[in-house]
């Protein structure tokens, strides 16, 4: 689980961009699908996306890894609006108060199309993105306060060390004669003792990382960044690539004459 | 002594001088002061090693230095605290000299803050405004003096071992160059290998830069050559002073042997009297495993079949027999701990099994991994390394019926083992609140309630006074001869002689860095 949240070994094109032009280009591309509900500028940005993946170091195994619940989501969304729709057009399948027409279908298509293609390019973003990296453009470049990001930063870092906590106090209460099996109530009460002790853990160690940090001169007033966070020509290529794929979704929605404000 | 270090002059550090005059420290929410009326004098570039009895205040002295001593305390209640009389270093206020000291903690995982190994190092420097060339030479020269030079600095921080993660804040500490290195318990979660890379990489860093280090520590023998004085604090009264003794290692070590003993210090060449073995046991099968492979990974399942995790360790076959000791011993990373809680019921194992026999299952069937919770506790009991994961009431009492209660039989035996254990005073207190050697005896005498026949222990005596060692040990060696089986993970040689029995040692199956 934690090794698939990681970058290691990530040393794609895009890796080397500035988080914050990357972040901009998903929000162009987020934006604009979210006008429209139609299926065309939907697969067109779709397959731009699709397009990118090397760019980013991610397969299509990686990809079903990490987003396996957003494709899931996107895939019921699609299904449930192809059959709840009103219908229009032919239909296709009818069975008691469930029918899909052609209409109805076009819709789910397009909104199963949308959901993924909004969903997409923030697992494109995570997968080729360092936290720290990011917490140095967002300190640096977009000046937020450098104690907030950086002791988000760390605090991270905990999460990834809970996952393992929670497994061995998992044991540790088995050892003390508390089942995690029976009926869902019981379940139910070891789980929220097993959450508790994880809480006591996490507020423990959190208050140690305090005292490191703090020790370390955290808190203070001016610090210098060891890695500076800058632009290079690569971000206004990347920046120029949201903006192109976002214009291209709306061209070719437009020429096919699908294009249908959301609410107009 | 200080003078008699060679120490090139280093321009970068100044050693810092500590004086304390009156000075008094108490935690918000609590009645007693931790420190009261300390007066110490420490020159520049000398190394202090402090000892004492717990509640002496050695801790909150170390805190205060680092001038991280605040409003609010370890359990995060904020308050009010109270400071009385001066504690300075070079003439000033430790909050007002932020960077001038450097502190190190006890859990190695604390002690990294951020995920890279070069950033690590670099975020105190950064913290204290140094120009960025100026402190990636730094991080460089840090990771050197420490031996962590080989590291790529993109490493990542999760991947080292313990003893890694204490050098890499010793680093982050050097980082920052610092007049006074503050270590608090520093080596008392490591395994023996950690205890001296981290000893020999202060050492290194102190004869090279001459600041002055105060340690808090109770293994004497680990520090006493690299210290030039000891001073031994005692719990603050209004009558006694808070310096019991101070002056040069030996000549603390010889006057005050007798007091130290007591206190639980482990002072050199004292193994603490235990109780000897009388019986060796019936030798009864108990419990045995066959070709295990042991990980604490489960099964995946991928496109449609199912993939066993990679173990950590395989071909462990071993026997558990009644009234006998087996001690599971090896490096770091040879799957010591993950084999004894697959033995123990608590993990499946990953190929090869194991096996109860009848004296043990009474009925409960062969696989200890499939008994129901209640059941295991009364055949396996199974004490974890860190005491706090396993407490699950409000309070020592509770803790020590819960047993017996789950299993339906066994709570007369609860005030014995209070008595047995001396928690007798404690019944009342909240579990988390005990001191380290009485969070210890309590996680064994909770797991002993249910009445197993056989007890896993994971590194019971890490980080233990050596009074609560002998009392474990001399207790351990009772259940033994009674007719428990016992089953113990440990790098303590001291600690299994007491127990003897048979030893199983697991290799590692790569080479370990460093």
């Amino acid at each position: 689980m934690r090794q698939e949240l990681t970058l290691a070994g990530n040393r794609a094109l895009l890796t080397r961009a500035n988080p914050l032009s990357k972040f901009a280009a998903v929000v162009f591309m987020t934006v604009v699908l979210a006008l429209s509900i139609d299926w065309v500028s939907a697969s067109v940005a779709l397959v731009c996306e699709l397009l990118l993946f090397p760019l980013a170091g991610l397969t299509l195994t990686l990809l079903w890894q990490r987003g396996w619940p957003l494709i899931l989501a996107a895939a019921v969304g699609g299904w449930s609006t192809s059959i709840l729709a009103p219908d229009s057009g032919k239909t296709l399948l009818d069975v008691g108060i469930w029918s899909m027409s052609e209409g109805s279908l076009e819709l789910g298509l397009g909104f199963m199309l949308r959901g993924l293609a909004i969903a997409l390019p923030a697992v494109l973003l995570m997968s080729c993105t360092d936290p720290t990296d990011l917490a140095d453009a967002l300190a640096q470049k977009a000046r937020l306060s450098h104690r907030f990001v950086l002791g988000t930063l760390a605090a991270m870092r905990l999460v990834g060390l809970m996952a393992e906590e929670w497994q061995t106090i998992g044991m540790a209460r088995r050892a003390r004669g508390v089942g995690s099996r029976g009926n869902p109530l019981q379940r139910l009460k070891a789980t929220l003792g097993q959450s508790f002790g994880l809480l006591v853990q996490a507020i423990r160690r959190a208050s140690r990382l305090a005292v490191t940090m703090e020790a370390r001169g955290f808190g203070g007033g001016d610090r210098t960044w060891a890695r500076e966070s800058t632009y290079s020509r690569l971000d206004v290529w990347v920046l120029a690539g949201g903006a192109l794929m976002a214009a291209a979704a709306v061209a070719a929605a437009m020429w096919a004459g699908t294009w249908s404000f959301v609410g107009g | 002594m200080p003078a008699a270090h060679d120490r090139p002059a280093s321009a970068a550090v100044r050693p810092a001088a500590v004086t304390a005059r009156g000075w008094g420290w108490r935690h918000a929410g609590r009645s007693r002061p931790a420190v009261r009326a300390l007066d110490l004098d420490i020159r520049p570039g000398e190394r202090v090693l402090l000892l004492g009895p717990s509640g002496a205040g050695k801790s909150t002295l170390l805190h205060a230095l680092a001038g991280v001593l605040g409003d609010v305390n370890d359990d995060g209640e904020a308050g009010d605290s109270d400071e009385s009389g001066s504690l300075l270093i070079d003439g000033a206020s430790p909050r007002e000299r932020r960077g001038r000291a450097g502190l190190m903690q006890q859990d190695p995982e604390t002690q990294v803050v951020l995920s890279r190994v070069g950033d690590d190092v670099a975020f105190g420097a950064e913290n204290l405004a140094v120009p960025r060339d100026e402190i990636w030479t730094r991080v460089h020269e840090a990771l050197d003096d420490v031996g962590l030079a080989h590291l790529p600095l993109d490493h990542p921080t999760s991947a080292l071992s313990g003893g890694q993660k204490q050098r890499l804040a010793l680093a982050g500490i050097l980082a920052m160059r610092p007049g006074l290195i503050l270590l608090d318990e520093p080596t008392a979660n490591l395994d023996p290998i950690g205890v001296l890379e981290v000893r020999d990489a202060v050492g290194r860093c102190l004869d090279k830069t001459g600041a002055t280090l105060v340690v808090v520590e109770h293994r004497v023998s680990v520090w006493k050559d690299l210290v030039d004085r000891i001073v031994v604090l005692q719990p603050g009264s209004a009558a006694d002073p808070a310096v019991l003794l101070d002056g040069p290692p030996d000549q603390v070590l010889a006057e005050a042997r007798a007091m130290l003993i007591a206190a639980g210090v482990w002072v050199p060449g004292f193994v603490p009297a235990t109780r000897n073995r009388t019986s060796s046991g019936t030798g009864d099968l108990l419990l045995a495993a066959e070709d295990l492979a042991v990980s604490r990974e489960r099964p995946r399942r991928r496109r449609f079949k199912t993939v066993p995790p990679v173990p950590v360790q395989q071909d462990i076959s071993a026997q558990v027999r009644a009234g006998q000791a087996l001690t599971v011993t090896g490096p770091n990373g040879a799957g010591k701990s993950t084999f004894a809680l697959t033995l123990a019921g608590l993990l499946a194992p990953v190929e090869g099994n194991v096996s109860a026999t009848v004296d043990l299952s009474r009925g409960a069937g062969i696989d200890p991994c499939k008994w129901k919770a209640e059941q295991l506790i009364a055949r396996i009991g199974t004490v974890f390394q860190e005491p706090e994961h396993q407490f699950v009431t409000g309070n020592v009492l509770d803790e020590l019926m819960f047993g017996p209660r789950h299993v339906g039989h066994g709570e007369e035996r609860v005030d014995e083992l209070l008595e047995r254990l001396r928690l007798t005073e404690l019944v009342d207190a909240n579990p988390y609140t005990l001191s380290g050697g009485e969070k210890r005896r309590l996680s064994v005498a909770t797991v002993l309630a249910a009445h197993p026949q056989v007890l896993v222990l994971d590194e019971p005596t890490f980080g233990q006074d050596a009074n609560t060692w002998a009392e474990l040990a001399s207790f351990l060696s009772e259940l033994l001869d009674a007719g428990t089986a016992v089953v113990s993970v440990t790098h303590d040689a001291e600690f299994s002689a007491v127990l003897g029995g048979a030893e199983l040692r697991l290799g590692t199956t790569e080479a370990v860095a460093p």
